[in-house]
């Protein structure tokens, strides 16, 4: 194999067979992938169905606590579990840039398999396409992923009423900034990871055992919580009200938007859900997450309120501002 | 127009420094400022110490604060 | 776990009770108070205390954003200059969405302009030194808080020689312009909360002309909330007691007189000159131009692209949101034909600008 990708590896001929038989099927060995046909069998699946796709850019491809890889099995895998779904198959669609080494193709690769592994769902089939140098950022993975929802639960957007209480998984802008600080252009070094993490093991049993106390979940990736409040304070039509001395952020993430003037409410997150929960179910349900690896330092973050639609919060200081869509990325700034 | 916050300086050498905040560190100029000492608090802004923080000064705002807190009611 | 000297002054019952006190000490009529400075700007609708003081004071935010008054001539030149020369630009994020005549640099950068954003002018430096064969031209925008940064970025290339380094310069200084809003009779301020870092450089003693020329109290204010709410308070009770003198909240970093070796690397690098500020007009001596020594390394000089102050469109009226004269809601674009995705004006153009911070962080 040639240490690099080149674009006879993505034309049909030979290069792509033993792409696919020297590098990728060692890291998809399942039975469903392994024939290698033109369509991954599943099955017969019992149960509703459901179905989500996403698309992987990151740039750099690796950055503390995770990978492109991982974030694309996590991403597919927590799109279904938020709306109550257990990912039973995802596709892997690579398109790789001309030159691309093949060591960060394999790190990728491995990256998504253990992945897999960890969120027990099964890469079914996949696709390989390179483009000329330059016309790419190294690796775009983009996936398709199937899933069975629970049963009993469905999100109800329509459910959410004053007194519910709006609850996170754990600390908030723990991706962006692992990304950011990787990105090296800032010349910052801070002892943070990529949240990046598949949820369905969190979420999916306190559905099991919650039911219909639970009103719908979102996962805060772009935008951070601020931006996905907002999209469910809108498909709720609800009023959210937010405690500022509540939202939990780590320290490190707290000084690197100290230096460069972020607010941590936008920043995106891999491995976290929101929650819109009963007033009344709050606590056990927060004690539920608590006991999970992944959601030790959830918290309630607000509640929901009469009035028109939107969120706002109540300052440290004891005042009340909006919390609004912010315009665009956040940028580092001297002001 | 005037994003700046305080860090401790962590190493020194010549005009450069390395300080830290919550955690986070970066290497700033301490081209504006003499004589500035490993331990001691700054103000980075743009990749520049600007000035010294005194914590004399920071404790003694802090105790005023506290005063003016403790003596007024709030109804 | 605290940030220290962050999260001591963020207290919230101390900010209750500087709340309480500033409305124990309320007149029959809210008094006015302008701050210039965006980071005081956003740090007051952040913490979200208009409300609360309502009755008590009235919150002014005057010509504080550098990238406000930066006239869009600026934007034009830049992007001219990276279109042109083919030279690479360095920004701070703040300049990246402001319009210029037609386009900005966000806006350009889509289109293959060669932008990138910079913590700090040193980086630029550090950009020019590692590719020699390009051109690399630092937006040099900001107030005396940024002058030194900007300062010391030349004179550091110029001591290592790194030729292909530029600064193209929008850099103003604040007391000029408080003097102009403080002898506008429509402006009616009665205390000015100043802005912590600017007098940092300069020394709160720079503000004593105008507290005595005027007979308005000045407090040179921190950016947390019980810096700004003690600010307030002590502005109030200088005007409670009917005098006008220059005192100084934070005083953990800020002195009388300022930080004198900073000082001179701006006179050193720097000329004070007439200039443009956007939506206000030409305010003598209040500019910063590179001085003559160091003029290979200024853009302006160096590629003779000017960079045009002009009048600004008239339906906005920023000018007036500027000098305080009226609330950003007070003007007919605000959240119609003006808002943060489509500023038209530049009180809308900066997430520090008055418009965009009323915008963004006022109740729903």
């Amino acid at each position: 194999m040639d240490d690099r990708i080149l674009l006879s590896h993505g034309e049909g001929g030979k290069r792509t067979r033993d792409l696919i038989a020297q590098v990728i099927a060692r890291h998809f060995d399942n039975p469903v992938l392994a024939p290698f046909l033109d369509s991954g069998l599943l099955g017969k699946i019992d149960g509703e169905i459901a179905f989500t796709t996403d698309g992987y850019v990151v740039t750099p491809p690796f950055f503390p606590g995770g990978d492109i890889g991982r974030l694309a099995v996590c991403g597919t895998v927590n799109d279904l579990a938020v709306c109550g779904a257990r990912a039973v198959a995802i596709s892997c669609g690579l398109i790789l840039e001309e030159g691309l080494p093949l060591e960060t193709l394999e790190r990728a690769l491995a990256a998504m398999k253990e992945a897999a592994a960890e969120a027990e769902v099964t890469v079914a089939c996949g696709d390989t396409k390179v483009v000329e140098k330059g016309k790419g950022d190294g690796i775009f993975i983009t996936t398709a992923g199937i899933g069975v929802s629970v049963d009993g639960w469905r999100p109800s957007p329509p459910r959410v009423r004053p007194g519910d209480r709006i609850l996170l998984t754990g600390t908030m802008g723990d991706h962006q900034v692992a990304v950011l600080i990787a990105r090296q252009g800032l010349a910052l070094s801070a002892p943070v990871l990529s949240d990046v993490a598949p949820l369905a093991g969190l979420l999916l049993p306190v559905l099991e055992r919650f039911g219909d106390r639970v009103r719908f979940m979102r996962d805060p990736t772009r935008g951070g919580v601020g931006v996905t409040l907002n999209e469910m304070a809108s498909t709720a039509k609800a009023r959210f009200a937010l405690e500022e001395a509540w939202l939990p952020v780590r320290e490190p993430v707290r000084g690197v938007c100290e230096i460069l003037g972020f607010d941590p409410l936008y920043l995106a997150n891999e491995g976290k859900a929101v929650l819109i929960v009963d007033g009344g179910a709050a606590e056990e349900i927060l004690a539920a997450l608590r006991k999970h690896p992944y959601g030790r330092e959830a918290a309630v973050i607000g509640e929901v309120e009469a009035g028109a639609p939107g969120v706002r919060m109540r300052t440290l200081a004891g005042g009340l501002r909006a919390v609004d869509y912010p315009v665009g990325d956040q940028l580092p700034r001297i002001c | 127009m005037c994003l700046g916050v305080p860090a401790r300086v962590l190493e020194k050498s010549g005009a450069a420094a390395v300080v830290e905040l919550g955690g986070v560190r970066r290497e700033i100029s301490l081209m504006l400022l003499d004589d500035v000492s490993v331990g001691e608090w700054v103000i980075i802004h743009a990749g520049f110490a600007i000035e010294r923080l005194s914590e004399e000064e920071a404790e003694q705002t802090l105790s005023l604060l506290r005063e003016i807190a403790d003596a007024t009611e709030i109804h | 776990m605290q940030l220290r000297y962050i999260d001591e002054f963020r207290d919230p019952a101390t900010a209750r009770a500087l709340v309480e006190r500033i409305r124990n000490d309320a007149g029959d009529a809210p008094v006015r108070l302008m701050e210039v400075c965006g980071t005081h700007t956003v740090a007051i609708a952040r913490i979200g205390i208009r409300p609360l003081l309502s009755g008590a004071v009235t919150m002014v935010s005057g010509p504080g954003c550098p990238v406000c008054v930066t006239p869009d001539g600026y934007i034009d030149a830049a992007i001219a200059l990276g279109r042109g020369k083919e030279a690479m630009l360095a920004s701070f994020g703040d300049m990246l969405r402001v319009p210029g005549k037609s386009s900005s640099l966000e806006k350009e950068k889509g289109k293959g302009l060669d932008v990138r954003v910079v913590y700090s002018p040193l980086d630029a430096v550090e950009l020019a030194a590692a590719s020699p064969d390009r051109e690399v031209v630092f937006l040099g925008v900001g107030f005396e808080t940024t002058a030194p940064a900007i300062a010391g970025a030349i004179r550091t290339a110029a001591v290592r020689g790194v030729a292909n380094f530029s600064v193209l310069p929008s850099v103003r200084t604040i007391p000029e312009a408080m003097g102009v809003l403080a002898s506008d009779p429509e402006v009616r301020i009665e205390g000015f909360l100043c802005p912590a870092h600017v007098s940092v450089i300069i020394g709160a003693d720079a503000y004593r002309p105008v507290a005595e020329a005027h007979r308005i109290p000045c407090v040179v204010a921190g950016f947390e909330p019980l810096d700004i709410l003690m600010g307030i308070s002590m502005l109030l009770r200088q005007i409670r007691k009917g005098v006008a003198r220059v005192e100084n909240e934070y005083s953990r970093v800020a002195t009388a007189s300022g930080n004198r070796k900073a000082q001179e690397l701006v006179r050193e690098v720097f000329v004070p000159c007439d200039t443009g500020w956007r939506g206000i007009g030409v305010i003598p001596g209040s500019g910063l131009r590179i001085a003559e020594r160091y003029a290979a390394f200024d853009a302006e000089e160096k590629f003779g692209v000017p960079v045009v102050y002009s009048p600004e469109k008239t339906a906005c009226r920023c000018g007036d949101v500027l000098k305080g004269k009226i609330l950003p809601d007070e003007c007919p674009l605000f959240g119609k034909g003006c808002v943060p995705e489509e500023p038209y004006g530049p009180c809308m153009v900066s997430s520090e600008g008055t418009c965009a911070a009323y915008y963004r962080y006022g109740t729903p």
